[in-house]
């Protein structure tokens, strides 16, 4: 073979070359392809999930924060007291942080982002986070109490979320542009539509992390992203787009698949307020008319677990209740006669960009014609999605993951987009709330997968899979995504 | 004669897919809209004999189920530019020099000026993606096309003979326009009306390859072909399939048009070849 005898021939001069020009760039930089760029880098003011994966305990760290397996452990607090009742909460901070700019990180910042974050004005994508905080006060530079209105089970885990980051007073202007925190990188430059520059901060409170540097590219087409891990142009890609090509990136001895599981949990919504889906017999017909394994295998390509509820699998209150909507057409089409629908009917099935409910829909709307419901597709952008779907509330069915942790609370929000009322898991959600006990909490959650669950509020598909690309030399990626986040702190170089 | 050769090949190959089209009304190897997931992505087979898609569908019945949709979109598409475009070029040269000939010819100039594709991906955006907007934008690009022709044949003709005869006899400009203009104009408008077909499957193709045309689960080639992009590093088929589909067809038409240019036109009828 000619070209592998040019190749040999040339390896003493290619590997001379690669000495000379990568000796001090290789093995301490890291790019990490991504898919959706940013639209600003405050996580503190949008939802946008591709924010978190470039600040998110990079250059943003909050009181508490999420490792790669879903705890949540100190971040700038080092520890923390509980009051007795369960209404007030000491963080004692770390010392001697400073923002990159220079300036101390101390009491007064915490303070500044929670009122920021809570205040009647903010834009914090999830003010829900910071409900029932009645008070933060400062007692010295490294302490803040954090008074509750009612004891609040959830407050550390709350805390740990990108959009509880602290951020301080004098850098938030320029925030969305110039992100200014206290970690482990800083920024320093974004060229739009194409990257943005991390660089270790040499004056980092905590471990020093190995990285030298980072780079997040954005690549939004799956083809693209696929010629460039090919090309080893990037060494890494975070939830790579095409399922369909995760086989190919196995079999090549370059790379390795990092296949863990997210907080997605990727539903066909219904509009629980639309005939004929205000009737709870159709909704339970469209859940037996859906093969949950067909679409795993023909959307994801085999990616992904089977849920019956709105709950990850990789939960402890997980309980596993996918018997309650077995794919059974004869018995969706008996429950739909029963309806009074047993000529069926017409509805929309509108779908977001994502493949998962591009392929997903295509599957879904086959298995639903089996069963005599034509759902007519139609195809959104993300803008006309949220407009029409999420805020206009203008749809039938969708499919979209939902991939906010712990996030079953939706569920007792009438305003919610699937306009699911139910006073009583809506009562159950405000007991929840209000309590403490871990085995109360458990035995409450299960209660609450179970009513959402055998109401069929929405169709439960799967947990959507992390399906992350990356070179065979990188360590320390997270496996799952407890959050969206790619924490480059714990990331190395195998020598 | 080279001409009938391109002619008749390029005949063979247009009638082909619309046989393939025709056919798919009565009879389709399986359904398209029946999702196997376990036989996704088969090679070609015995039972399937273009392979299967990522869903398990049959490659051979969303080939024939898809001609339908680019034949239907492009016939219909060249049909509004014929409808529209054939009377104003007619008017237009009846009334030469006119302020209604330059208000129908710089109004064509307009439309003209436009690029096509990205004015339909504009039109199925604002209206909403499917294969009637999908034909209306595309129609709409077909109109000065055949109003150009229309006029530039209608005016050559106006200075022939028989039809100062037929002024003499005194009948009037569009009675002229239609009985006797119209019908010599036939085998030009064969001709263009050939050539435009084909540059509307090729529009359709590109606008469901964006996700603007036909929507699922009715199969489309252009959509298919996006669909193919991600998997064509091991599964080719794929993408050959809808993509040597197009050409074929595309490429059929042309030669037809070619081929019935050299017969028809009178420029060159009778010319040694």
């Amino acid at each position: 073979m000619p070209q592998r005898f040019t190749a040999r021939a040339l390896t003493p001069v290619l590997a001379l070359i690669a000495t000379v020009s990568t000796a001090s760039a290789a093995e301490t930089d890291i790019t990490i392809g991504m898919q959706l760029e940013p639209p600003h880098l405050d996580p503190t003011s949008a939802a946008a999930g591709a924010i978190d994966n470039v600040v998110y305990s990079n250059i943003f760290e909050g009181l508490t924060r999420f490792m790669g397996d879903g705890s949540v452990v100190p971040g700038l607090a080092k520890s923390w007291d509980i009051s007795d009742d369960g209404l007030s909460y000491t963080f004692h901070l770390q010392g001697d942080v400073r923002f990159h700019d220079g300036s101390a990180m101390d009491a007064a910042d915490v303070k500044f982002s929670l009122d920021r974050a809570r205040a009647e004005d903010s834009t914090n994508a999830q003010k829900a986070l910071f409900t029932g905080i009645a008070d933060v006060a400062v007692i010295d530079p490294l302490t803040v109490v954090l008074t509750l209105e009612a004891p609040n089970g959830n407050l550390l885990f709350n805390l740990a979320w990108g959009d509880a980051v602290i951020v301080a007073s004098e850098t938030i202007e320029t925030i969305k542009s110039n992100p200014v925190g206290t970690g482990a990188f800083r920024f320093v430059k974004w060229v739009q539509g194409d990257r943005i520059d991390l660089v270790r901060n040499g004056d980092y409170w905590g471990t020093a992390p190995a990285l030298e540097g980072a780079t997040f590219k954005f690549i939004s087409d799956p083809t693209a992203a696929f010629a460039a891990m090919m090309a080893e142009d990037i060494d890494a890609f975070q939830t790579f787009p095409a399922p369909e090509n995760l086989p190919q990136f196995d079999a090549d001895p370059r790379f390795k698949l990092l296949i863990g599981s997210t907080e997605g949990e990727t539903i066909l919504s219904t509009n629980n307020k639309m005939p004929p889906f205000d009737n709870k017999l159709v909704r339970q017909a469209l859940a037996h008319a859906i093969d949950r394994q067909a679409i795993i295998d023909g959307a994801m390509f085999g990616y992904g677990t089977p849920i019956g509820s709105h709950f990850a699998p990789h939960n402890p209150a997980y309980i596993d209740l996918t018997g309650n909507s077995v794919y059974d057409p004869a018995k969706a089409k008996a429950l739909l006669a029963e309806a009074g629908f047993a000529d069926g009917f017409t509805t929309t099935l509108k779908l977001p960009p994502p493949s998962y409910a591009r392929r997903g829909g295509e599957i879904i709307a086959a298995q639903l014609r089996a069963v005599g419901i034509n759902a007519e597709i139609s195809n959104l952008e993300w803008a006309q999605w949220l407009e029409q779907v999420f805020r206009g509330k203008d749809y039938g069915l969708t499919i979209v993951s939902h991939t906010e942790p712990m996030d079953i609370g939706i569920y007792a929000r009438p305003e919610y987009y699937f306009q699911y009322d139910n006073p009583a898991f809506q009562d159950l959600m405000t007991r929840l709330t209000a309590t403490a006990d871990p085995d109360q909490r458990r035995a409450m959650l299960q209660e609450a997968q179970t009513v959402i669950s055998t109401d069929y509020v929405n169709g439960y598909l799967f947990q959507l899979a992390a399906t992350s690309v990356a070179k065979t030399g990188v360590q320390g990626m997270w496996l799952n995504a407890p959050t969206q986040a790619i924490d480059l702190t714990g990331i190395s170089w195998a020598d | 004669m080279r001409g009938s050769y391109t002619l008749i090949l390029g005949a063979a190959m247009t009638l082909c897919f619309a046989a393939a089209a025709l056919v798919s009304f009565i009879w389709v190897p399986f359904d398209v809209t029946l999702v196997d997931i376990p036989n996704k992505l088969q090679r070609p087979t015995g039972q399937h004999w273009l392979g299967t898609d990522h869903f398990g569908r049959d490659l051979l019945s969303m080939i024939m189920v898809g001609a339908r949709t680019s034949i239907a979109v492009a016939l219909i598409a060249v049909g509004i530019g014929i409808l529209i475009g054939v009377p104003l070029g007619l008017l237009a040269a009846a009334r030469k020099g006119s302020w209604l000939d330059e208000m129908i010819m710089r109004a064509n100039d307009l439309i003209f000026a436009f690029p096509s594709l990205v004015i339909a991906i504009l039109i199925t955006a604002i209206f909403g993606a499917g294969a009637v907007n999908a034909i209306i934008a595309i129609g709409i690009f077909n109109i000065p096309v055949f109003a150009r022709v229309t006029r530039g044949g209608a005016l050559s003709l106006w200075e022939r003979e028989f039809i100062l005869s037929a002024r003499v006899a005194g009948k009037s400009g569009l009675l002229i326009s239609v009985e006797h203009i119209l019908p010599n104009l036939a085998n030009l408008l064969i001709v263009q009306g050939t050539i435009q077909f084909s540059l509307g499957i090729l529009a359709e193709a590109g606008l469901s390859y964006v996700g603007l045309g036909a929507q699922p689960p009715l199969p489309s080639w252009g959509r298919m072909l996006a669909d193919a992009q991600t998997m064509v590093s091991f599964a080719p088929h794929l993408a050959l399939v809808p993509g040597g589909a197009i050409i074929l067809t595309v490429l059929g038409l042309n030669m037809m048009g070619d081929g019935l240019r050299d017969r028809l036109d009178p420029k060159l009828r009778g010319r040694p070849v």
